[in-house]
């Protein structure tokens, strides 16, 4: 599953730590879903959603479907 | 019912193992001083005999606990891939010389190094997930 995390962080200026703190995570995790080797459970994707005001399918994107613009 | 416990997840996962572990080796160093000295007989040598193997159970519970602690999902997914991967070869290896044993092609392995080739498998697990996920799991 693609996601949009990697823009919507830089766009905000975290690092992945800041992005593991909010989320309550290791920095592990957040560089495994970024980089699209893991997929987060549900409500993992709703506490990321959360995270940057947006709702879950806005920042993941099943594969094939084009970024939002 | 689970035990609270405020340690971190890993620190207490690393004092639980150091326990066992320290526990394994002076139960085994105890064991075979006394026995080969035949300094004791009956029950007292099943006790002595009992207590390296519960010591490695110990680090079975540590490693389950440590699933069972950890709240971060990803690295809770990568630490019970690590044990699949882990009981899958040591269940392989073990069943395998079980047959060559069986067709006298081998000789006889005692059964506790199925638990040393489990541990062996974790190590084996952690390559893998390191590998495939770019993690080894610990928690940073």
């Amino acid at each position: 599953m693609n996601n949009r995390l990697k823009v919507l962080r830089a766009e905000r200026n975290w690092s992945q730590q800041d992005l593991a703190q909010r989320l309550a995570v290791s920095r592990q995790s957040v560089n495994a879903i970024e980089t699209g080797k893991y997929d987060p459970s549900l409500p993992l994707a709703f506490r990321i959603a959360e995270t940057f005001g947006m709702s879950i399918e806005a920042i993941f994107l099943r594969g094939g479907d084009p970024p939002p613009s | 019912m689970i035990e609270t416990d405020d340690r971190p997840p890993q620190k207490a996962y690393l004092q639980r193992m150091g326990i066992s572990m320290g526990s394994y080796l002076i139960s085994l160093g105890v064991g075979v001083y006394l026995v080969s000295r035949d300094l004791v007989d009956g029950p007292v040598v099943w006790l002595l005999a009992l207590l390296p193997g519960l010591s490695i159970v110990g680090a079975f519970y540590a490693i389950g606990r440590l699933i069972l602690d950890t709240k971060d999902e990803f690295i809770r997914m990568l630490i019970v891939r690590q044990s699949l991967i882990a009981t899958g070869f040591a269940l392989s290896v073990s069943t395998v010389w079980g047959f060559l044993e069986n067709f006298e092609l081998v000789g006889h392995v005692d059964a506790y190094w199925v638990a040393i080739l489990w541990f062996v498998g974790f190590v084996i697990g952690a390559i893998s997930n390191k590998r495939t996920y770019d993690a080894w799991g610990q928690l940073k």
